[in-house]
């Protein structure tokens, strides 16, 4: 069974039809990459999963581990376990890293019914995640986001999903405006991750990041569909050949 | 500490409780007749057991009083106070005085038990903090007395010390705020019924922390409390304000008034929470807070740091201040305001550099939901001989929602030329970004915004004393209940 079916899904945003019919299944342990020119809808896929405001569903059902992901507030989709790592992290001022994380992470164990987390117990499992990461300690305590580099601001973004754990991991352009260090670290960061039970949804612009995180499929979404499936090698070609193809079958 | 799960909890409580010091405890009161005249306040003054100094200053301020004219200034509106249509004092009968807290009445120990403020155990595990509780207007029972004596600290209410320490009284009293100063603290001075006194010897660094918890009982009773607090040379001592309130359909008058004097190499740190009752989302009801609290650095290198968290009245008027009249004297004023539904607040600071390399900070952070307005008012002066003074504001307003009003007034007078005066200020709002981040990692809508609100005021939280702090960041929350979704 998929961990997250996506079926005949039509979204808008300000009365604007984006999404114009997207099927996707993701099954456990899957990874997906998403590539796409500007403007195809990555993006809105993306906050459409997620449960943004302003991102309306007109048609179409999007089913996460059985569930109907549609009527949950953003915040219950997070704690079902949908996790998004955003292409533009957003800076939360006076909020410590530290402070942040184990509220989102008591949040989660709440939400499960759990007992929350002692909190030296709570930092000690940070700590381990941060060092697979190269996050310094001083990273944790300054204020989230506020200040960090790019490549921090998205290595963060990993560290996130490696404490809260989810079950499928959104990664929006994470690879946009990192430097080959930064890149290789987060990737790395990535491919810690990947078990048979998280599925990760991976949107890009470029083939460069799955250089890195080889994906199991590759769908070329435009016009807000998706135009064709495949292997890891569509990826290549698509590196090769551009998106002219799909702008013209589009037009 | 984790700030929202506790906050939401909080919360949780309030919608089932909407306001839980909302409860009126079952005391039969002694009261003055209603409105004010000279008998009114010789009634008061008797029952102060007061000798007839004090009767004298009280009647002269009064008479001044009525010359005067409620001041209009302020961004704030509300109903025309008939001064003749209130109760000037009430205090808990059958009470002679308790020596122990054997001797308290067990209905008023019942109603700090449900402000969390057990006296009891907090006897038992003495020595942390200091209790001088007031109820309504009498002292009830002042704890740790002895311990403080032994050192040399007097710590009573302010009745206590007029009796006990007339010298101290009459020197200090009315000497930063005197009794003509402005309308509010001029009915103070005719009316005060009690407060607090606070007196430290040379050299001694009060190695607790002196709390006071204020409490309107009685439906329409103003409530005119009076603190002074004086450290002498080299001391230093840290005092603790916390208000509670509970629900009332009429408007009530707080109209205090808190004289600190911080003499030669002396400190005082001053922090209030303050959650009077509010009034409901349409705004009936609420107290009205027009407190005039100043602070004197009278003697060379002395400091006065005012730390206020503000989440509660209907109507606030409040601007601690300054006078930084010793050489290399500092002052400083952390300021959070939050103001939610029909609440509207004008407060802020002044900062009078009298003396040489004067220094004063101001932190300030207003927070405006709901209907709410929420006014920063605040003066910094130089004066002639204030050579190398320096100043730092930095005001700060976050807006929730689209119907609420953020307004900043900052005066600034210099007039010497070496004087360094720097203002910082920013308006902002909640972004839908910060909002959907927080609830993409799991919290709700209200979580997100108390923990993005206390990350806002972080850098005067962190000035409150630790037993404030985490009350204060529950108050933030509860303060924003409804202001989102």
């Amino acid at each position: 069974m998929s961990l997250l079916s996506i079926r005949d899904l039509h979204a808008t945003v300000g009365g604007n039809e984006i999404l114009k019919g997207i099927n996707l299944e993701i099954g456990p342990g899957e990874i997906h990459a998403v590539m796409g020119p500007n403007g195809s809808g990555k993006s809105t896929l993306s906050y459409v999963l997620a449960g943004r405001e302003g991102y309306e569903v007109t048609r179409g059902t999007i089913a996460f581990k059985g569930k109907d992901l549609i009527d949950l507030a953003a915040d219950e989709r997070a704690n079902e376990g949908v996790f998004l790592a955003f292409q533009y992290p957003v800076e939360v001022p006076g909020v410590v890293g530290m402070t942040f994380l184990r509220e989102a992470y008591n949040a989660k164990l709440r939400y499960l019914g759990k007992q929350e987390i002692d909190a030296m117990e709570f930092l000690k499992f940070v700590r381990s995640r941060a060092k697979t990461l190269n996050m310094s300690d001083d990273m944790l305590k300054r204020a989230v986001n506020v200040g960090f580099s790019g490549g921090e601001k998205k290595r963060n973004e990993i560290l996130q999903m490696a404490v809260l754990e989810p079950d499928l991991a959104i990664l929006d352009e994470t690879d946009s405006g990192l430097d080959i260090d930064a890149l290789k670290l987060v990737s790395d960061g990535v491919n810690e991750l990947r078990s048979e039970n998280r599925s990760m949804l991976i949107i890009t612009h470029y083939q460069r990041l799955l250089n890195y995180i080889q994906p199991d499929h590759v769908h070329v979404l435009a016009h807000g569909k998706i135009q064709r499936s495949g292997g890891k090698e569509l990826a290549l070609e698509l590196e090769a050949k551009g998106y002219a193809e799909f702008s013209e079958e589009a037009a | 500490m984790s700030i929202s799960e506790e906050t939401v909890d909080q919360v949780k409580k309030l919608e089932a409780d909407k306001y839980k010091y909302g409860f009126v405890t079952d005391i039969e009161m002694e009261t003055a007749p209603k409105g004010l005249n000279e008998d009114i306040i010789r009634f008061i003054s008797e029952k102060k057991e007061e000798p007839q100094w004090m009767l004298e200053w009280r009647l002269k301020a009064y008479k001044h009083w009525l010359t005067m004219e409620e001041p209009n200034w302020a961004k704030v509106g509300y109903k025309k106070i008939d001064y003749q249509d209130l109760y000037y004092y009430a205090a808990p009968k059958s009470m002679d005085r308790p020596k122990s807290l054997d001797e308290v009445d067990p209905e008023l120990l019942k109603t700090y038990e449900k402000l969390g403020i057990p006296l009891k155990e907090q006897e038992l595990l003495s020595g942390v903090v200091a209790v001088d509780a007031v109820f309504d207007s009498v002292s009830v029972a002042t704890t740790y007395k002895a311990k403080l004596t032994e050192m040399g600290v007097i710590f009573c209410s302010i009745s206590e010390a007029v009796r006990e320490y007339p010298e101290l009284v009459k020197k200090y009293l009315g000497s930063v705020v005197p009794h003509s100063d402005n309308y509010f603290s001029a009915l103070n001075c005719a009316v005060f019924t009690d407060g607090s006194f606070v007196y430290v010897p040379k050299g001694l660094r009060c190695p607790m922390e002196l709390s006071t918890y204020f409490r309107i009982n009685a439906e329409n009773t103003g409530q005119f409390e009076r603190t002074m607090i004086i450290a002498d040379e080299g001391s230093y001592v840290s005092y603790l304000e916390g208000c509670t309130a509970p629900q009332r359909d009429e408007n009530q008058l707080h109209a205090a008034v808190v004289e600190l004097v911080a003499l030669t190499n002396a400190e005082i740190k001053y922090s209030t929470v303050q959650n009077w009752y509010p009034g409901d989302e349409t705004g009936a009801g609420g107290i009205y807070n027009f407190v005039t609290k100043r602070g004197a650095c009278r003697g060379d290198n002395s400091k006065i740091s005012w730390t206020q968290v503000e989440t509660g009245s209907a109507v606030t008027w409040k601007y601690p201040s300054c006078i930084l009249q010793g050489d290399n004297s500092i002052g400083e004023f952390y300021s959070v305001a939050i103001t939610n539904n029909a609440q509207q607040a004008d407060t802020g600071t002044k900062m009078i550099h009298l003396g040489k390399n004067t220094k004063s900070t101001i932190i300030s952070k207003g927070i405006s939901a709901g209907r709410a307005d929420n006014t920063y008012r605040g003066l910094v002066k130089i004066m002639p001989k204030a050579e190398g003074a320096r100043n730092f504001t930095q005001c700060d307003s976050l807006l929730i929602g689209n119907t609420c009003g953020a307004h900043t007034v900052p005066y600034i007078e210099t007039r010497n030329p070496t004087a360094r005066v720097e203002h910082e200020a920013t308006t902002s709002k909640i972004s839908e970004d910060q909002m959907f981040y927080c609830q993409q990692r799991g919290l709700s809508p209200e979580e997100a915004v108390s923990l993005i609100v206390n990350g806002f005021c972080k850098e005067v939280m962190k000035e409150l004393p630790m037993e404030f702090a985490v009350e204060a960041q529950k108050l933030i929350g509860i303060s924003l209940e409804g202001s989102v979704g």
